[in-house]
């Protein structure tokens, strides 16, 4: 039933500090790679905008997540107080906006700050139980002390002994082939 | 290296405490950390302490049980003392969890380090401490299974909240609250979910832990988005924590009661919640640190800056209470002047010359640098000041109620067994989630403690 196919994903370097990392990765920036990821046990300053990664739609859509928490908390308060369930109370004005304020301001936050979540791990394409670089043994270094970057397989520019090489030349340590099985 | 700290040589660097020991590399903390989670035994001390506090979870549990059989009768509550113990403790549980918020996003935002190896345990200090609170006002409705009435749905009876009662605000602030909480504290545990599924040698745990890592692999594309939602929520939170405890503050506030009708209560209850909070945190890290020897993580630096933050926030606790008695005073309502000298004076005097003793007077050896560096007296101090949180809620709903405007509303309030046993039993449950948190999930973010190595390199090459 089902077909075992191995195909290349991309090839990997292991480096042992960030700065190695970083320098690698500017330099394949440099070199005209396109498809090229890092995998680090921490977050280093520069390295998305190094393989050219700048723009995150995560703040566009927490902004949208908070104005339409605000605007569903406003809405139902007032459509619940001032039109399906009005009640007369002694004359007052039943859009008594400044009492709605409290509950909107908690849906404003809760809104903006689900959304950010759901947003960053969908945009991310989280959860993913399987991912080709899984393979590579000593990548469970990556959440440890190794800093490894990815020369992907689809890059134009890549060709299995050139970039191999390049990484090699760029002081990375192991250099491994990552292999896709599907 | 920010350009305000004083330079390398001056005498007032040399007497900071580090935030980290020195000597740690990336492997050092990742192995530290999560071997207590992965491969640490199950000691004698760990089982002992779990099962006591499983033992009075218990009690919990057969509290509420009676409650719901017999009615919230069996609590000492009745007219005119409707609120009781279930509001004190809701009111006190809820205001420890704001240490936590307060550490994880408002500390993250003016960029403190210290944070760093603090600021796990202190968030899920924070959702134990806000499940403990939410159990109150839930059980004290009395049939709790009704409780779904207060948020808005279309029912077939065709009614609505009234979104002008406090109360229902006090809803939504809570539940928002705990669910903000609990996604802030979940995006800061993925990195390290994936980094024990990396390192889990049994099956079951790589199982465990590799569902809840949801496929985590570090990539920077990754990192960056992660970082940018990480600050959001930071942003999110910050004005979040603050308006919790104001909204709490509101259902007393809003009310016309003398002694509760007061502007000053909502940033005097922020900041009675931080208070009360950073002494939580203070008895859980000082045990924490010891049992696992954590000390090189949680360092004198951290148990003093939290002594400094009690100090500061009990000031501002101590001029509420001033302000307090000065605007009944000043105002020259009978009412507030009378309730004023019930609480120097009345049945339950003894509780508000407690609640000074706790909450004031001890705090202020918090001045000297003796005690701020003696772990033992931090610790006692830290149960001295809960303590004095607790006392301020029961003098403020208490003292309140039973001396209202007629003399003919007077009345006593004295709390039963159950009111004390369902009290005790959250106790046993915050320490019983707590024992489970520390072994199942890593105490200090580790992702966080390698930036903090790479950080501290950093810094060390630049003065060299």
């Amino acid at each position: 039933m089902t077909e075992h196919r191995s195909q290349l994903h991309g090839v990997m370097g292991e480096f042992e500090t960030p700065e190695q990392l970083l320098a690698a990765a500017k330099k394949a920036r440099d070199a005209g790679y396109k498809h090229v990821d890092a995998y680090t046990p921490f977050p280093i300053e520069g390295l998305a905008q190094a393989i050219g990664f700048r723009w995150t739609a995560v703040p566009l859509i927490t902004l949208i997540g908070g104005v339409g928490g605000g605007l569903t908390g406003f809405g139902l308060q007032y459509w619940c107080s001032a039109i399906t369930y009005p009640l007369n109370i002694a004359g007052r004005p039943l859009n008594s906006w400044p009492a709605f304020i409290p509950v909107t301001f908690e849906l404003t936050v809760l809104g903006a700050s689900l959304f950010a979540v759901i947003g960053m791990l969908a945009l991310n394409k989280l959860p993913q139980p399987y991912h080709p670089v899984f393979n590579v043994e000593r990548f469970t270094q990556a959440s440890t002390d190794r800093f490894f970057l990815v020369i992907e397989a689809r890059d134009p520019k890549f060709n299995l002994a050139e970039s191999s090489r390049f990484l090699q030349e760029h002081s990375a340590r192991h250099v491994t082939e990552v292999k896709d099985e599907e | 290296m920010s350009v305000t700290q004083p330079p390398v040589n001056s005498p007032d660097i040399r007497r900071l405490d580090p935030v980290l020991e020195p000597g740690h590399t990336y492997a050092s903390v990742t192995d530290k950390i999560a071997a207590v989670v992965l491969t640490r035994p199950l000691g004698i001390g760990w089982l002992a302490g779990f099962t006591l506090a499983f033992t009075i979870v218990m009690v919990l549990f057969i509290s509420i049980a009676w409650l719901i059989i017999k009615g919230v009768g069996v609590w000492g509550i009745n007219i005119p003392i409707g609120w009781g113990f279930a509001i004190v403790n809701f009111v006190w549980w809820i205001g420890i969890g704001h240490a936590g918020t307060l550490i994880s996003a408002i500390l993250f935002l003016l960029n403190q380090k210290w944070r760093t190896s603090i600021n796990r345990f202190a968030e899920a200090m924070t959702l134990f401490a806000v499940a403990c609170a939410g159990l109150f006002p839930l059980i004290h409705t009395g049939r709790p299974w009704m409780a779904y009435y207060m948020f808005p749905y279309p029912s077939t009876m065709g009614i609505w909240p009234q979104f002008r009662s406090p109360l229902i605000w006090d809803v939504f602030a809570v539940s928002t609250y705990g669910t903000v909480s609990l996604v802030f504290w979940f995006i800061g545990l993925l990195p390290d979910l994936a980094t024990l599924r990396d390192r889990a040698k049994e099956r079951y745990q790589q199982v465990i832990y590799g569902v809840l890592s949801l496929g985590w692999r570090n990539s920077a594309r990754h990192w960056h988005r992660y970082q940018s939602a990480y600050l959001l929520l930071a942003g999110l939170a910050t004005p979040l924590v603050l308006s919790v405890h104001t909204v709490v503050s509101f259902d007393f506030a809003v009310a016309i009661v003398p002694g509760w009708h007061t502007t000053i209560f909502p940033p005097y209850f922020v900041a009675g919640a931080i208070y009360s909070g950073f002494a939580m945190v203070l008895t859980l890290a000082i045990p924490l640190r010891k049992a696992y020897g954590l000390e090189d993580f949680i360092t004198m630096r951290h148990l003093d800056n939290c002594a400094k933050v009690m100090l500061a926030t009990g000031l501002i606790v101590a001029y509420g209470y001033f302000i307090e008695f000065f605007m009944a005073f000043y105002s020259g309502n009978k009412f507030d002047v009378f309730l004023a000298e019930q609480r120097l004076h009345g049945p339950y005097s003894h509780f508000y010359f407690a609640l000074i003793l706790c909450n004031i007077l001890t705090p202020q050896l918090l001045w000297f640098e003796k005690v701020r560096r003696n772990v033992l007296a931090l610790f006692l101090m830290s149960l001295v000041i809960n303590t004095g949180m607790w006392l301020e809620r029961f003098v403020i709903v208490v003292i309140s109620l039973t001396r209202d405007f007629m003399p003919s509303a007077w009345g006593r309030y004295s709390p039963t067994f159950w009111d004390y046993s369902t009290f005790v039993g959250t106790l046993g449950l915050f320490v019983m989630l707590f024992y489970l948190f520390v072994r199942g999930l890593p105490a200090i973010a580790i992702s966080e403690m390698r930036e903090l190595v790479a950080h501290e390199a950093h810094s060390k090459k630049d003065r060299q």
